[in-house]
């Protein structure tokens, strides 16, 4: 294989301009959180418009056999969300939002054998799934249950397939990315877009003045899990 | 050497019979490979489940060899000094099924070298890769040169003495390692024991002597009544010890009354039950050897048998069950998936008979009798 | 030795039908060279002799670019800035048809060619696009 002097010299700059990008993430400091407002949420329990978001625009599967389903965020009762220990047995079948809570101290960026997730500079817990060998460490490692495997070939579950965002192939995890396509590009996640009552709210932690920081900062939030030192970067204003 | 027809019929019928179940089960990956771990029983709450059970009671029987070397090159106990070459055959055959069941469990298997070409030294499964492939490195390097110096009637070179002993720490940290697989992930608290590496190693050694005991015995391999001694007490000191542990695991989980270890306590509890019924029946037994020899295979089966279904069914699946959202999925093999788990342990079973056979061989050449034939067999021989 | 004519003869006759398909399309000249469409006169990514035979590793670099480092264009020669993705430019932007541009090589080289468009599905025909861009 011949390549070009060009070629060469591109490619061996190539990790010197990696590490001075990771820097530049790293120096603008951002950490992505979202926050749910499960009040807002609890409006309309049938509502399911930020998962139909998510799931169509990042062509997620809908598999009927729900032992083998692939969701990136979905409804889940408080029993189950919280632990049915630190929920009041009236409450424990009301509903909201679970999903990737891009945690701040993942195990399952720890498990990884190939690195096909890691946990980048701004927050967002992220899946190469060009990289997984579907050893699924990472489903075990998972402390919330928010990643999915594809048991099976998804693409003949995918209703409209989008050619906007890649599908999947079989035997590789996958989970929310917090729509890093989009948040790189200034905008907001699509279950955010998508919720009419404005539950959902996503900022940057680090920024005093986000929407984030000015919720957390006057109503009490709870994490999943917490005790467990995840440090999730989902929280639930309730 | 040449066999009465008896033999010969019942080793080809063990060859027939490996072979076949090797076939339906590379019949079977070949399905898997095409659909997807969907034709197996694993579910999105359940991701682990035969393969890595078996991989983990199998690479437990790849480290048992070392107990056998440490009692013989480090102890120098003589008993145990002809057996170390049986033990070290079976735990490269435990090794590759290691291996085998990994590749079969993996969604994308053709992808597998990435954990070389991109390592990730903080994942405990990166190292659990290289030191079962150092494992089985050394084991078959232990075992070629054994084989060929007894060929030539040569003693062993002095280096391999070391690495012999290098085996050791190494096949404990090979359990080590894989109890570590499991034992530190904060979200699985029924894996989040510090004892269970150690109940992994001493099951390792009971289950690994024990099997290599039926092995022989089912080989007719002329054994000594005190290398029997010696192996039955090692037997019942481990398994003692490991159903000492379980015991302890269970306190800990039923006097605590934390919900999440309890639920997960009662989705294991029948695998609990049947194997510490298993280990207990077992070192009964063990006792009775003294009374009645023909009590030690049993036992060993029974030893086999305990912590086969401790680890392959009470730790892995279960430990899935309830899920972290606290639903409960039940996990039930598939028959295509059992298929794939018999099929790699007939190949690993292939190479063991295969190692075997040219240990036998070798040894028999060099005036040694490793079989135990009746008087008349003995007659026909000579 | 009245042997040897008969084996040398053998073996020459062997290794020539073993090794037909070589020589035989090399003095053959049945295969023309391919004619692939061009991409439209813009400035390309990298020169034509580096893509010819490097294509693949500017991808997997794209590829783990945009995935891994989270850069999202790349400046080509010229200044020229290339968002990086594989339908929207090196399909859309550049080849415009995959069938009639990546495929055709593809297929004429016998490659069972590269898994990607199994999830990164491929985009539609120029018309399609041209529909698009138009409203």
């Amino acid at each position: 294989m011949r390549i070009s002097r060009n070629g060469f010299l591109r490619f061996l700059a190539a990790p010197i301009l990696m590490l001075a990008r990771k820097r530049a993430t790293a120096a603008h400091g951002k950490r992505w959180v979202m926050v749910i407002d499960n009040r807002k949420c609890m409006q309309d329990e049938g509502c399911t418009k930020c998962i139909q978001a998510c799931h169509i625009a990042h062509n997620v599967p809908s598999i009927p056999d729900a032992r083998r389903e692939v969701k990136w965020i979905w409804k889940e009762r408080f029993r189950r969300l919280f632990g049915a220990e630190a929920v009041p047995v009236m409450a424990e079948n009301r509903l909201s939002l679970a999903l990737c809570n891009h945690c701040e101290n993942p195990p399952c960026t720890r498990v990884c054998p190939t690195g096909a997730t890691w946990k980048r500079a701004d927050g967002i817990v992220m899946m190469d799934e060009h990289r997984c060998i579907g050893c699924r460490y990472c489903m075990a490692a998972c402390p919330y249950g928010a990643r999915s495997f594809n048991f099976v070939d998804p693409r003949p579950y995918i209703a409209n397939r989008s050619a906007d965002y890649p599908a999947r192939s079989k035997g590789v995890v996958e989970k929310c990315t917090f729509c890093e396509e989009r948040i790189s590009a200034g905008r907001l996640p699509r279950c955010v877009e998508a919720c009419p009552s404005g539950a959902l709210v996503f900022g940057d932690w680090n920024d005093p003045k986000s929407e984030v920081r000015k919720l957390l900062e006057s109503r009490y939030a709870i994490r999943r899990h917490p005790e467990l030192g995840t440090g999730p970067s989902v929280f639930y204003v309730i | 050497m040449h066999f009465p027809d008896q033999q010969q019929r019942a080793y080809r019928a063990w060859i027939t019979v490996l072979v076949t179940l090797a076939l339906a089960g590379a019949w079977c990956y070949l399905r898997q490979l095409n659909m997807g771990l969907g034709l197996t029983g694993l579910s999105r709450d359940v991701t682990w489940g035969l393969y890595i059970g078996q991989f983990t009671f199998a690479d437990g029987l790849a480290a048992s060899a070392a107990i056998l070397v440490l009692l013989s090159a480090v102890h120098g106990s003589r008993s145990f000094r002809k057996l170390v070459l049986y033990g070290q055959i079976l735990a490269i055959a435990s090794a590759i099924a290691c291996m085998l069941f990994v590749v079969a469990d993996l969604g994308q298997p053709s992808l597998l070298w990435n954990v070389l070409l991109h390592p990730s030294p903080v994942s405990i499964m990166f190292w659990d890769v290289v030191v079962l492939a150092g494992y089985l490195a050394i084991t078959a390097l232990i075992v070629t040169v054994t084989i060929n110096c007894e060929r030539k009637d040569l003693p062993p070179p002095r280096w391999l003495r070391p690495v012999a002993v290098l085996s050791i720490p190494w096949a404990i940290g090979m359990q080590t390692v894989s109890a570590f697989l499991y034992c530190g992930l904060p979200g699985r608290s029924m894996w989040l024991s510090a004892i269970l590496a150690p109940r992994f190693i001493v099951s390792a050694f009971a289950s690994g002597t024990a099997l290599l005991v039926l092995v022989l015995r089912f080989a007719r391999v002329r054994l000594e009544s005190e290398t029997l001694r010696k192996a039955r007490t090692l037997i019942a000191y481990t398994m003692a010890l490991n159903l000492f542990f379980l015991l302890l695991e269970v306190f800990t989980t039923l006097y605590s009354r934390i919900p999440e270890p309890i639920d997960h306590y009662q989705a294991s509890a029948p695998w609990i039950w049947i194997s510490g019924t298993l280990a207990a029946t077992s070192l009964a037994l063990l006792n009775g050897f003294r009374r009645n020899e023909r009590l030690l295979p049993v036992a060993c089966a029974f030893t086999v048998a305990s912590v086969w279904i401790e680890k392959g069914f009470a730790l892995v699946p279960s430990g899935f069950v309830p899920s972290p959202l606290g639903v409960v999925t039940t996990y039930t093999p598939t028959v295509p998936e059992i298929l794939i788990a018999a099929g790699i342990w007939a190949v690993s079973a292939l190479i063991a008979t295969l190692l075997f056979r040219t240990a036998f061989a070798v040894r028999s050449y060099n005036g040694e009798k490793p079989y135990l034939l009746s008087v008349e067999q003995e007659i026909l021989i000579r | 030795m009245s042997d040897r004519p008969i084996i040398a003869s053998g073996l020459a006759a062997f290794i020539a039908i073993a090794t037909l398909p070589f020589w035989y399309n090399a003095f053959a000249n049945r295969l023309g060279r391919l004619d692939l469409a061009h991409a439209d006169g813009k400035q390309c990514v990298a020169p034509v002799e580096v893509m010819r035979r490097s294509h693949m590793n500017l991808l997997h670099e794209w590829r783990d670019l945009r995935v891994r480092d989270g850069v999202r264009t790349q400046a080509g020669p010229g200044g020229r800035i290339y968002d990086i993705s594989l339908n929207r430019t090196c399909v859309d932007q550049c080849h415009h048809n995959k069938a009639e541009f990546c495929d055709r090589c593809h297929t004429y080289v016998g490659l069972k060619g590269p898994d990607c468009w199994s999830c990164h599905e491929a985009k539609q025909p120029l018309t399609a696009i041209a529909e698009r861009k138009a409203q």
